[in-house]
């Protein structure tokens, strides 16, 4: 069973002392008090603690005298000491006599919980890692991407490979594969599982959302910044970045996206400070890069930095074979969030489908499923449930009989098998679409 | 004693129908039933004129003292900058396994950090770290799990990436009884 980590907080102020307490508290360590240096050096005696968080202005003992007495009973103790009276040469002292860290209050919560987890990591990664293990439980896995036809068990495999590593990825695809898809199984399947995966959806931002989106900004960056805002290269420190729409960044943010690529570096817009964040990316794109890059609307340098692995998603009528399981699934997951029993396909609705070119590829079957739901009411999705309104293109007819047997299935459905009605649509008489019935072996879907 | 319900006390004015948002969130993750109140302080006595913002160490105090019992988890609702002594702000803060918490909003609209409106981001976060503080007045901590509510979050951003559910893992650890972790 892994520790909880253990921090001791030394400081004359109650309510100093109580704050502290109660933060960290919550993030499930094993908290002490001591309310001066005497106190705690004798706390320290008996017990160990993984990080003491003492102030340097005490009565008594000062912070300094204290940091220097743990250091020489414990060489490797994690000290951080805190002021509200900071000076640079308080800061020196300490850092030379082992702190690991000097900080001001108040602090910005963040980088309270910067400073701590920098420090855990100091005093055991593996151990952290196995305690990260041991508590999440449900994240994505490859299993969601639903096929087994060969061009998404190729797809499969090539996640499963590109998962392990850091490499740049970028997936390409029609709109509607399941790019992002793809990218959230990279990342569940990484060692970076245990991190955030960022997404990014650059087609919907103008160049300077962007560039605030990407790197955040300080207060006062521009007119309404009242706080500082962290940008997404910042959230996805340890984790990953899914930059969506990849082709539409803007040159001038192309350059910037290439520097901060090799250097892992950023400042916030209207900030000084160099941050660091150490990411993978991920990116998707339903253009052809190759060509932006020889026509020059696309740099060359980013998009060998961004390529180096290339995951293809197969459009949907490259896979016809996945449709019944992709409907099956759909069909399951809309029932279970409208509430409502489990319903089923009918053969003709389902072999529509496999028959048609889907321009919108899943999201577009996606959405047929759902609508098919939603206004129908029988057991079964059936060919009148699906949005015939669109025109249909059937990949597979090659003959005059295909197409006037597919027609003539078509307007049986919308007119529910009424004969007379049919008949009048088709501008035929009733006996000669008996005879096509017959010929065709047609019957009403069940 | 195991709670047998849970109050939202609302101090200051909230639109219409956001407490019931949140109540409905509150009763999906904790399976006890929900009243909304509103509530009346005085908050010119947590005001601190330096920082111009409010003591939330000295108003959760007061949530505690004078408006939960042993029977009831409280949070109250607030729409004010809220900070404790040793940190420039907090979003809400509870006591650990105790009886109450307290949650602002004020922090959480987009205008404030220089960016387009959104009310439904807004009140995403808001319900968010409700259910958050929440989870700590039933003892559970901070999750590792990225997309479980209990998350720490020290930027807004940070709420963002999280979903408003409780992992399944933190589920298992709430004590009430009859909680669903399938």
């Amino acid at each position: 069973m892994a520790r909880k980590i253990s921090i001791l907080i030394v400081d004359d102020e109650d309510s100093v002392r109580d704050s502290l307490y109660n933060w960290f508290i919550e993030d499930g360590y094993r908290v002490e008090c001591a309310e001066d240096a005497k106190r705690a050096l004798s706390i320290l005696e008996s017990d160990d603690f993984d990080i003491v968080l003492a102030d340097i202005k005490m009565p008594g003992m000062d912070g300094l005298e204290m940091l220097k007495r743990i250091k020489s009973l414990r060489k490797n103790s994690i000290v951080i000491m805190m002021t509200a009276f900071a000076t640079v040469d308080t800061a020196v002292q300490a850092l030379k006599d082992g702190a690991f860290d000097y900080v001001t209050k108040p602090f910005d919560p963040d980088d309270l919980s910067h400073l701590v987890r920098n420090a855990t990591k100091q005093i055991s990664l593996t151990e952290e890692n196995e305690i990260l293990k041991e508590k999440i439980v449900s994240l994505e896995n490859v299993e969601d991407l639903i096929g087994k036809s060969e061009t998404m068990q190729k797809v499969l495999r090539e996640i499963e490979s590109v998962a392990q590593s850091n490499a740049s990825v970028i997936i390409t695809g029609e709109s509607g594969t399941g790019k992002e898809l793809v990218a959230r199984a990279i990342h569940a399947n990484s060692s970076r599982k245990f991190f955030p995966l960022v997404s990014v959806h650059c087609g919907a931002l103008t160049e300077s959302l962007l560039e605030s989106e990407l790197f955040g900004h300080e207060k006062g960056a521009f007119t309404g910044a009242v706080y500082n805002r962290k940008g997404r290269f910042e959230m996805a420190d340890s984790g990953t970045i899914f930059l969506d729409e990849i082709a539409t960044i803007p040159p001038k943010m192309q350059v910037e996206l290439l520097r901060v690529l090799e250097t892992k570096s950023f400042v916030r817009v209207g900030g000084n400070k160099e941050i660091s964040s150490d990411f993978r990316v991920i990116c998707a794109t339903n253009r052809d890069l190759k060509s932006m890059v020889e026509k020059g609307t696309f740099r060359e340098d980013l998009f060998y930095r961004l390529n180096v692995v290339n995951i293809n998603v197969p459009p949907l009528r490259e896979r016809i074979e996945d449709i019944p399981l992709l409907v099956e699934y759909f069909i399951k997951k809309y029932c279970i969030s409208m509430n409502r029993p489990l319903i089923t396909i009918d053969s003709a609705a389902l072999k529509r489908l496999e028959e048609f070119s889907f321009p919108g590829n899943i999201r577009e079957l996606e959405n047929m499923i759902e609508r098919a739901i939603v206004v129908g009411n029988g057991k079964k999705i059936s060919l009148k449930d699906l949005p015939l309104g669109k025109e249909m293109v059937n990949t597979t007819i090659e003959s005059l009989d295909d197409l006037e047997k597919n027609h003539i299935i078509y307007i049986l459905t919308k007119y529910n098998w009424n004969i007379s009605a049919a008949a009048k649509a088709l501008k035929v008489d009733r006996v000669t679409l008996y005879n096509k019935i017959k010929k065709y072996d047609l019957t009403p879907a069940k | 004693m195991d709670p047998e319900n849970i109050i939202l006390i609302s101090f200051g004015y909230f639109e219409k129908g956001l407490l019931d948002i949140i109540a409905k969130d509150v009763i999906r993750e904790f399976s006890l039933p929900v009243i909304t109140k509103e509530g009346y302080l005085d908050l010119s006595e947590f005001y601190d004129p330096p920082r111009k913002q409010y003591n939330g160490t000295r108003l959760l105090k007061e949530i505690e003292s004078g408006f939960s019992s042993d029977s009831v988890k409280t949070i109250g609702l607030f729409n004010v900058d809220l900070y404790i002594p040793i940190l420039t702000y907090i979003f809400g803060q509870a006591y650990l396994n105790g009886r109450a918490g307290i949650v602002s909003i004020f922090r959480f609209s987009n205008e404030k950090y220089g960016i387009k409106t959104d009310d439904k981001i807004l009140v995403d976060r808001f319900r968010k770290e409700v259910i958050h503080e929440l989870g700590h007045t039933f003892g559970l901590v901070h999750c590792y799990d990225p997309t479980c509510v209990m998350r720490s979050s020290t930027y807004v951003e940070d709420i963002d990436q999280k979903s408003p559910n409780l992992c399944i893992k933190c589920k298992m650890l709430l004590r009430i009884p009859g909680v669903d972790t399938k």
